[in-house]
């Protein structure tokens, strides 16, 4: 398109948004800063806000070292969360993948069932089904554990059909070939066709990671003490606690952002790339 | 070569690939899918030293008669009514900002999207912060660019305002994702189309109007569909910052049955809750293959 605007003006525009996406990012930081309690509450409805003029650690040592936490250190909750999402996503990549690949690349009977069959699972919502799956781990003595927060997300119908789009594109001839030279199906999967699908698995991991680490109803019901709780329940308790202490509140939240954000900027483009795959499969 | 005689069989190997995820996805998909359906028609409880009834619509008669439920439901609609237009048509505008070919463009492009990758409780954390009463920094923005003829406002403890309040922080952390999607549908639009429309003297408007809408079709149609169903799965916002307060004005339906099922420990009538909640996503989810399928036709 021609600039029908001029340069600055559009500029004045950009700005504009990112302002507002940028203010509560820097608020969240600069309250973070102050030690003093007093000074956040005088500071948090002028400019002020923006900015902590004698920047102080001590909220981050207190979030660091579990003060007002049941004396549960932040890195806790962290360790939680990366086992959880790492353990939905490692796991799934796998189970997904050898799924699809029996329905992308193998020849059996119901295999054209199965594909709709799995399509149709993707609408079901997990918040329909999060009752009936309480009762059920009820039954099993599943609670407060990493597994009732990790095994129930490892299939995925979602990402086996991302998976299975993506190997349904492999030409089919390179089974044959494969198979010609005496290669099992396992060979095939492992050797063949993942080393191929790198763009696909970081999409799933990247979709499912994003998916998880804000999971928040699930945690929120099975899970009753510090141990196996993941950062967006322990957020939410922290930010429910009184005495609320701004100060802290806002040194765990930046602390509960980072890890996403960091890994965010570094693999960017593989983010945009997620996202617009999630899109194009709608 | 034993292997591959053993997994030789393509049907048999195919089942052994299958077999992880089937077996995880009737466990924990299926199962509690019938569960709901099941349990709905009992008076199932999460502990309990009675044992469970079947009482045949005894759930559902209940659920329809309490005005709380109908509340929740209608705030899901409202929410979605509001949020579905406005965040997409936000997610187009600054798409449409960001598809510009000019120098620091990737900065503006990362900054909007960054909201996404925030937990979504940290930002109601920072929401609440920022929307105290009356002394937070929104109220004072506010009260100083009206010269004190607006505000100060309870944002999240007035009525009519708490569901409002929870649409704009949702746009805030959402609309990053929808931009890059319609970015995706834009750039696939043939610049040719823009060319040929201006050599027609076709103004700015028309080409929007005539290349760019027709263009993102599909797009608008996922758009609308994910946020749509993200509206009606609303639950950690309102947990959060308002626990469906001030009296239910922004409850909702996933809400409503954290509460019967987990805090009231009724098992058998949030069952039937969570059958109306599916009810209404799946008819949303046909409801939308239905205008794909037209929407092919036409083409």
């Amino acid at each position: 398109m021609r600039h029908y605007l001029p340069i600055g003006v559009y500029y004045i525009i950009l700005l504009f948004f990112a302002v507002a996406f940028l203010i509560p990012i820097v608020v969240m930081l600069a309250t973070s800063l102050k030690s003093n309690e007093l000074q956040v509450m005088n500071d948090m409805a002028s400019i002020r806000a923006f900015w902590a003029p004698h920047p102080s650690l001590a909220n981050y040592w207190s979030v660091l070292s579990g003060q007002g936490m049941g004396s549960t250190p932040w890195v806790r909750f962290l360790f939680n969360t990366v086992v959880i999402v790492g353990s939905i996503v490692a796991l799934g990549v796998l189970v997904n993948s050898m799924a699809a690949f029996a329905l992308a690349r193998l020849r059996f009977p119901g295999r054209a069932f199965l594909v709709s069959f799995v399509v149709a699972l993707i609408i079901i919502p997990f918040e329909g089904l999060a009752v009936p799956l309480l009762l059920m781990v009820n039954r099993f003595g599943w609670f407060d554990s990493y597994y009732v927060q990790i095994i129930p997300f490892i299939a995925h119908p979602f990402s086996i059909y991302l998976f299975y789009q993506f190997f349904n594109k492999i030409p089919k001839e390179l089974n044959e070939a494969a198979r010609v030279d005496g290669a099992s199906w396992w060979q095939i999967y492992r050797k063949l066709i993942i080393p191929l699908s790198h763009p696909v698995i970081a999409t799933v991991a990247i979709l499912q990671s994003l998916e998880y680490w804000n999971s928040f109803l699930w945690p929120l019901m099975v899970t009753q003490g510090p141990e196996v709780r993941p950062l967006s329940v322990a957020m939410s308790t922290f930010f429910g606690q009184p005495p609320r202490n701004w100060g802290d509140v806002m040194a765990f939240a930046f602390l509960t952002s980072l890890p996403l954000l960091i890994v965010y900027f570094i693999f960017q483009r593989w983010f945009i790339q997620s996202i617009v795959q999630s899109g194009l499969k709608g | 070569m034993s292997t591959k005689h053993f997994l030789g069989n393509e049907s048999t190997a195919a089942w052994a690939f299958l077999a992880p995820a089937l077996i995880l996805l009737l466990v924990f998909l299926i199962t509690p899918f019938i569960m709901s359906l099941v349990l709905s028609f009992t008076s199932q409880r999460l502990v309990s030293p009675l044992p469970t009834k079947i009482i045949g619509l005894r759930n559902y008669i209940r659920l329809f008669g309490d005005g709380g439920f109908w509340q929740a439901l209608r705030n899901n609609f409202l929410f979605a009514v509001v949020v579905v237009p406005l965040q997409s048509a936000l997610a187009l505008f600054l798409a449409i900002l960001v598809n510009k070919r000019i120098p620091q463009i990737k900065i503006f492009r990362s900054l909007y999207f960054m909201p996404v990758v925030i937990p979504m409780v940290v930002v109601c954390v920072i929401w609440y912060f920022l929307l105290m009463y009356p002394e937070g920094l929104l109220n004072t923005l506010i009260q100083g660019a009206t010269f004190k003829h607006i505000g100060p406002l309870d944002w999240l403890g007035n009525r009519s305002l708490a569901l409002p309040t929870i649409i704009l922080i949702s746009i805030w952390q959402g609309v990053g994702f929808q931009m890059i999607i319609y970015l995706a549908g834009l750039q696939e639009i043939s610049a040719e189309l823009y060319e040929a429309a201006r050599i027609d003297g076709a103004n700015l408007w028309q080409q929007f109007r005539y290349i760019t809408m027709p263009g993102l079709r599909n797009t608008h149609i996922f758009v609308l569909v994910t946020t749509t169903i993200l509206a009606f799965k609303l639950f950690t916002q309102v947990e959060v910052l308002t626990q469906g307060g001030p009296l239910g004005a922004t409850n909702t339906l996933v809400r409503y049955i954290y509460v019967a099922g987990y805090r009231e420990l009724k098992v058998g009538y949030a069952s039937a809750a969570s059958v109306v909640f599916v009810l209404i996503v799946l008819m949303i989810s046909i409801i939308q293959r239905r205008i794909f399928v037209e929407e092919h036709e036409v083409e």
